[in-house]
């Protein structure tokens, strides 16, 4: 039970009073620092954590054969070979500054090993997978996007608006408008609709996000919200 | 069956080749030709002109590279836009990265802009990269009491506290300037909320982002945002600003934002047709008592 649930309370309760007065009081802004370098120490550790758990779950989908074990096995493979070759710094070549040492050069130069993973493996499959939204998103707009109520069809004309408004077709369209109706040109209708209503909106919820984390924050503060512990429950 | 059955039970596939052609062709026609569109420039970009415009040559710029490759084809140019400004307008330039892979971005900038065309540029003088450091908003937080404790060193190894560029260098507050370039968390929110603020007006930031993520910092523009880069179309406004600026023909690379709006308005007239299209279909078949 203390193991459990008293200590962790403790190490938040104490961790999270550290960070919210030392940000107020500058005479102990060194516990908020030194709050921060424990964070960092965690955050490291978690890194060994996550490693371990992608190990684990991959390793047992490919004993047990489960469906698609060959994706596990593409993914152990991926991990393994960067982590070696990155920690091991193989293929490069000595800083400048220190030539005598044989592992002070930096992994991320372009040309060594480390380096083409990145520059020809993970960059062009990341931008291709970001870029493949296109596809999908052009799919998804002509069999979804329906006006089929009025919540809908103000959607649908915001959507032309920007979508318009955000290339060169809005001037095109528009440009023929007079000076004293220039607002009505898309491209600043556009500009409207993002800086006034889209503010409008993000304000609101940020404010409302804003005051649940506070709320939340304090709760946990106090000690009245355990639901993070696991296993449910709160005062 | 009708035409109108047909084109509702239309493979994806097709429209997917249509996106294909939509991106496709004016990219090959800008290619060839080397024609652009011309942008109409928004309050919100040339603000970001503005700011640079407004920093006195020699001051210390924080270049922070939150993104990675994933966004880099909407990021990258205007991170090349305003590296080149910056270096153009005699700025001092601080490279540092809060996403792991933005150190690498961070990296083939500087090598694009400064190791080409402003080669008189001296590292750890004019320029430095300080690397990645992980821990997102704690990064943010340690550099506004002690900047040397973030980042200790920089991307070669060389103990931060030897470099030139940052000497008098005690906290964040000695950047007059924050240039954010960042596709999410940790980025232009995180520096608005953690470092900007806290500031009270003693730093200025510009902020690059993904046209998705855009609106949620317009609430902060501007006060605690000097300007905004709002997508590829912001991007494309602000290079056309600092291409007349510095005069002279630009090269290809400082063209790309510009270059990139081509596919963009194709890929949204394409966007426009589609939905209009399902919206005939829909109503067609509603009237028919078929939906």
């Amino acid at each position: 039970m203390i193991a459990r649930r008293v200590v962790p309370m403790a190490i938040a309760i104490v961790a999270g009073l550290v960070m919210a007065v030392s940000y107020f009081v500058r005479s102990i802004e060194w516990m908020g620092e030194a709050a921060a370098d424990v964070f960092n120490v965690i955050a490291a550790i978690a890194f060994v954590l996550g490693a371990g758990s992608l190990l684990k779950a991959n390793l047992s989908a490919i004993s047990r054969r489960d469906r698609g074990w060959g994706y596990a096995a593409v993914t152990l493979a991926a991990f393994l070979i960067t982590l070696v070759v990155g920690m091991a710094k193989i293929g490069v070549n000595p800083s400048p500054d220190a030539p005598q040492a044989a592992w002070s050069g930096s992994q991320q130069t372009a040309g060594t090993p480390f380096g083409w993973i990145y520059e020809f493996i993970l960059s062009p499959l990341t931008a291709t997978m970001f870029a493949l939204l296109a596809f999908y998103v052009a799919s998804a707009a002509f069999r979804a996007f329906r006006a089929k109520n009025t919540a809908a069809v103000l959607l649908l004309v915001t959507a032309f608006v920007v979508l318009l408004g955000r290339t060169y077709a809005g001037v095109v369209l528009t440009d023929w408008m007079p000076a004293w109706a220039s607002g009505l040109r898309l491209e600043n209708l556009s500009s409207y609709v993002m800086a006034v209503f889209g503010t409008a909106g993000n304000r609101a919820i940020m404010i409302g996000i804003a005051l649940g984390v506070a709320a939340t924050g304090l709760r946990i503060l106090l000690g009245l919200d355990r639901s993070w512990l696991g296993g449910g429950g709160s005062a | 069956m009708s035409v109108l059955d047909r084109l509702d039970r239309l493979d994806r596939r097709w429209i997917f080749l249509a996106m294909f052609v939509a991106v496709a062709a004016p990219i090959l026609y800008i290619g060839v030709t080397g024609r652009t569109l011309p942008e109409k420039v928004t309050s919100t970009s040339r603000a970001v002109y503005e700011a640079i415009e407004a920093t006195p040559e020699g001051s210390r710029v924080l270049f922070a590279f939150d993104f990675d490759p994933a966004s880099a084809g909407e990021l990258q140019p205007m991170a090349t836009d305003l590296m080149r400004h910056c270096a153009a307008r005699k700025l001092r330039i601080v490279c540092i990265a809060l996403w792991p892979l933005g150190n690498n971005l961070a990296e083939e900038t500087i090598a694009n802009v400064i190791g080409a065309d402003f080669p008189h540029m001296r590292d750890g003088v004019d320029f430095v990269n300080l690397g990645f450091q992980s821990g997102q908003q704690q990064v943010m937080t340690v550099l506004t009491t002690n900047f040397r404790k973030g980042f200790p060193v920089d991307e070669r190894g060389r103990d931060t506290a030897d470099l030139p560029i940052l000497q008098g260098v005690k906290t964040v507050a000695d950047f007059p300037l924050l240039v954010d370039v960042g596709a999410g968390y940790p980025g232009a929110k995180e520096w608005v909320q953690y470092v900007v603020t806290g500031l009270k007006g003693s730093m200025r930031m510009v902020a690059g982002t993904t046209g998705v993520s855009t609106p949620q910092l317009f609430p902060y523009y501007p006060d605690q945002l000097a300007g905004i880069l709002a997508g590829i179309k912001g991007a494309a406004e602000y290079e056309m600003l600092v291409n007349e600026g510095l005069g002279g023909a630009p090269a290809a690379k400082y063209m790309e934002a510009q270059r990139r709006m081509g596919p963009q308005l194709s890929g949204h007239l394409l966007l426009v047709g589609l939905i209009v299209l399902g919206n005939v279909i829909h109503f067609r078949r509603s009237r028919g008592g078929q939906a």
